[in-house]
């Protein structure tokens, strides 16, 4: 019939591998010598100034990684990565420290014009005044442009790269880095911890709202070059904070590890937002080239009545390892876990959270929706555990699954601990499937498969989406779109 | 308007042929009513001309304006101005009744190379067409179907109908599940749409119905084809006598 023929012409015509973020910018970069090795983390440690108590630091973090083991207890499977075949280190050439946009090299301006970033930001880039949105931009490695530093500065706020926090505020980069996520947390963070390359630093003094949302691009864009990202939010009493992260990624042949750390610090009634759109490239139909994505997210509220909310939109990488947290140490404190997962050809996600429930009254919500489609297979793994002394705990898990097609699978491994009798946990899970006859209702009312099939999504993403800012949330909603393309016929 | 030409069909993958050399034709503003016993092809007949998967049509035409339907992909037909109102219409949680609604006129809208309509409009629109079938603010905020009653579904294909300007309108067994109140403003709602550029096939079991939307044609539906072609005293008929001198082997 015409309209298998043209779903097949369809699926053909957007083929994974067809990736729309699949270019590479021109532009030179120093890089580090290929593998790792006390050599390679001096190298990267003093490409980046750093003080000496850094290296230490990083060297310390190298020595334990060599007795750790890869873990193997997520539902992902890959080839054995080759560590040695790594670029660990790769800087853009540009004249150091640029103070303005002329001095930024214009193919960077071209890559992030091509990347779409939108108006708002590219208005940021270009210095145009009364733009809202401050871009950290991570562009390979280094911090290149990073804006609205003054504004920000008026209150007291810092926002700039981590390597530059290194070098300003040594102290608090000393007392809190490490603090949410040990150097030996695991296998993969303390990788991070002796290679990281770069990342942001953002604090938040006592009593402030940031005025705008903080948002960072990541981009990977050097061969064979592991991007190890290294983030670390503090947000002091009664303060507030919105950080948002999107990224994508240039296609390319040979797998790219990618093990990033955030770290975020609440101290007493602060707030920290933090939201993803992650696109990474996924691999093409057979699942060959995409990014593997090991990260270590955690949220530490600290203080007393503080909330940290995590809200990620998860449609890139061949391989998703990543568990954004929160322990949830301060009495009255809230942590929240909003999540879209979506995963298409041969993408694998193991994702999910954890909420530890330390101090009294404690609560935690999480949002799970995980969209499985293609040969690809989703698993939510959460775990909510409740402490002894955590009197009148409450935490809410619900984790709902969508298939489309008869080729995905979708998981849903829950772990409940609670040690505390009067703690409340509940946890809902459901599966289903985009039904033949929800299908043929929209597309008998106009609409094509491609769209119905992103319609009905969006319906069942809705709750999650809700929580994402503004623009964000409508770029997210194109993006689902844009990754269950092809996923039917 | 629309004819069809010795229609055969049958379900993809048991073989079995339901369309048995289906002869009708509907000029532009007639209201024809299908009648039939259970099991005749009457619901068949509905989802084939819509482009439901599931059918093979292994002979004959549906001509559209001249043009053959059977062959467009049920999204394009939509856009050529086939409607079916489901006997069960689907829920779709989370999507808004009303975001569903523009979605869909717009795809329609853009595939005939015409321009998305300004927000404005459609507000308008909905607001004026939502009002005469007494749907509430509410129902269009609502996920579409999600917790709606029998009646309020109906009402709901009915906005839908309205809403996209078909040509033919197609609905099936839209009278079941209904109590008499939502008969009549379901069948308002029909009537207020009839147009001398618009035709209707109302496939029904009862004549109650059909008292509220005035077939100009009556069909019985039997085994797969039409076997009797009356006035709206046909239906009156059925109703007195049932379908025993049409009854259909698959009639269980």
């Amino acid at each position: 019939m015409a309209a298998v023929k043209e779903t097949v012409d369809q699926v053909r015509a957007i083929d994974v591998d067809q990736y729309k973020y699949g270019f590479e910018t021109d532009i030179e970069s120093e890089r580090a010598r290929k593998g790792l090795g006390e050599d390679v983390i001096r190298f990267i440690s003093a490409k980046k100034n750093e003080p000496e108590w850094m290296l230490e630091w990083r060297l310390d973090a190298y020595k334990r990684w060599l007795t750790m083991e890869e873990p193997t207890w997520a539902r992902v499977h890959y080839p054995q990565i080759d560590f040695q075949d790594i670029y660990y280190y790769a800087a853009p050439k540009s004249t150091p420290g640029p103070k303005s946009l002329d001095e930024v090299d214009p193919e960077l301006l071209k890559t992030y014009e091509k990347l779409g970033i939108p108006l708002r930001e590219q208005a940021v880039l270009a210095g145009v005044e009364g733009a809202k949105v401050a871009v950290d931009a991570v562009f390979d490695s280094v911090s290149v442009v990073t804006t609205f530093r003054e504004e920000l500065s008026k209150h007291g706020i810092i926002f700039c790269s981590i390597s530059e926090a290194m070098r300003e505020h040594p102290d608090l980069v000393k007392k809190y880095l490490g603090s949410v996520v040990p150097v030996t947390d695991n296998y993969y963070a303390t990788l991070n911890s002796a290679v990281f390359s770069d990342g942001s630093f953002v604090y938040i003094p006592e009593g402030v709202r940031c005025p705008m949302e903080l948002s960072t691009y990541f981009r990977i864009n050097e061969k064979k070059t592991g991007q190890f990202e290294r983030t670390l939010i503090i947000a002091e009493k009664g303060s507030y904070v919105s950080y948002l992260e999107g990224c994508t990624a240039p296609q390319r042949d040979e797998n790219q590890l990618h093990a990033a750390v955030v770290e975020l610090v609440a101290m007493e009634d602060a707030e920290i937002k933090y939201s993803t759109v992650q696109n990474w490239y996924p691999g093409d139909k057979d699942g060959k080239g995409g990014i593997y994505n090991f990260v270590t997210k955690r949220g530490d509220c600290r203080g007393d009545r503080s909330k940290i909310s995590w809200t990620q939109v998860e449609t890139g990488s061949a391989i998703t390892w990543k568990y954004p947290s929160c322990i949830l140490r301060g009495d009255d404190s809230k942590g929240e876990f909003y999540s879209i997962a979506v995963s298409n050809g041969r993408q694998q996600v193991d994702s999910g959270t954890k909420m530890i429930h330390l101090g009294k009254r404690t609560s935690s919500r999480i949002i799970s929706k995980g969209i499985s489609a293609g040969h690809s297979q989703n698993t939510y793994r959460g775990q909510v555990k409740v402490n002894r002394k955590a009197d009148g705990a409450r935490s809410f898990t619900n984790c709902d699954s969508l298939l489309i097609g008869h080729d995905c699978g979708a998981h849903t491994v829950p772990y409940l601990e609670s040690g505390n009798p009067r703690a409340k946990v509940e946890h809902e899970a459901t599966t289903s499937k985009i039904s033949d006859d929800q299908l043929f209702y929209c597309i008998s009312r106009g609409l094509d498969p491609e769209e119905a099939v992103a319609l009905i999504v969006n319906g069942f993403v809705r709750d999650v989406l809700q929580q994402l800012p503004m623009e964000f949330a409508v770029e997210a909603q194109k993006l689902i779109g844009v990754s269950l393309e092809g996923s039917v016929g | 308007m629309l004819e069809i030409k010795n229609l055969h069909a049958e379900i993809e993958n048991e073989g079995r042929e339901i369309l048995r050399g289906l002869d009708l034709q509907v000029k532009p503003g007639e209201v024809h009513a299908i009648m039939g016993p259970n099991g005749a092809g009457k619901s068949t007949l509905s989802h084939v001309l819509a482009g439901k998967p599931g059918y093979r049509v292994t002979e004959g035409a549906a001509l559209l304006d001249g043009v053959d339907i059977l062959d467009m992909d049920p999204a394009l037909r939509a856009a050529n101005g086939v409607f079916l109102a489901f006997q069960y219409p689907v829920e779709i949680p989370g999507v808004a009744n009303m975001t569903f609604l523009k979605a869909a006129l717009n795809a329609q809208r853009k595939a005939r190379g015409e321009e998305e309509i300004s927000t404005p409009d459609f507000m308008r629109l909905v607001r004026t067409e939502a009002g005469k079938l007494k749907i509430t603010q509410d129902m269009l905020k609502r996920p579409v179907n999600v917790g709606f009653s029998g009646g309020e579904k109906k009402r709901n294909e009915i906005l839908q109908m309205a809403i996209l300007q078909p040509k033919l309108c197609i609905l099936d067994e839209t009278d079941s599940g209904l109590d008499i109140d939502a008969l009549k403003v379901v069948s308002e709602g029909v009537n207020a749409l009839r147009a001398p550029n618009r035709s209707f096939i109302v496939i029904t079991h009862y004549q109650r119905l059909l008292d509220h939307i005035r077939p100009d044609v009556v069909h019985v539906l039997s085994k797969g084809r039409i076997v009797k072609t009356g006035g709206p005293e046909l239906a009156l008929e059925l109703e007195a006598k049932g379908y025993a001198d049409y009854a259909s082997e698959e009639a269980a």
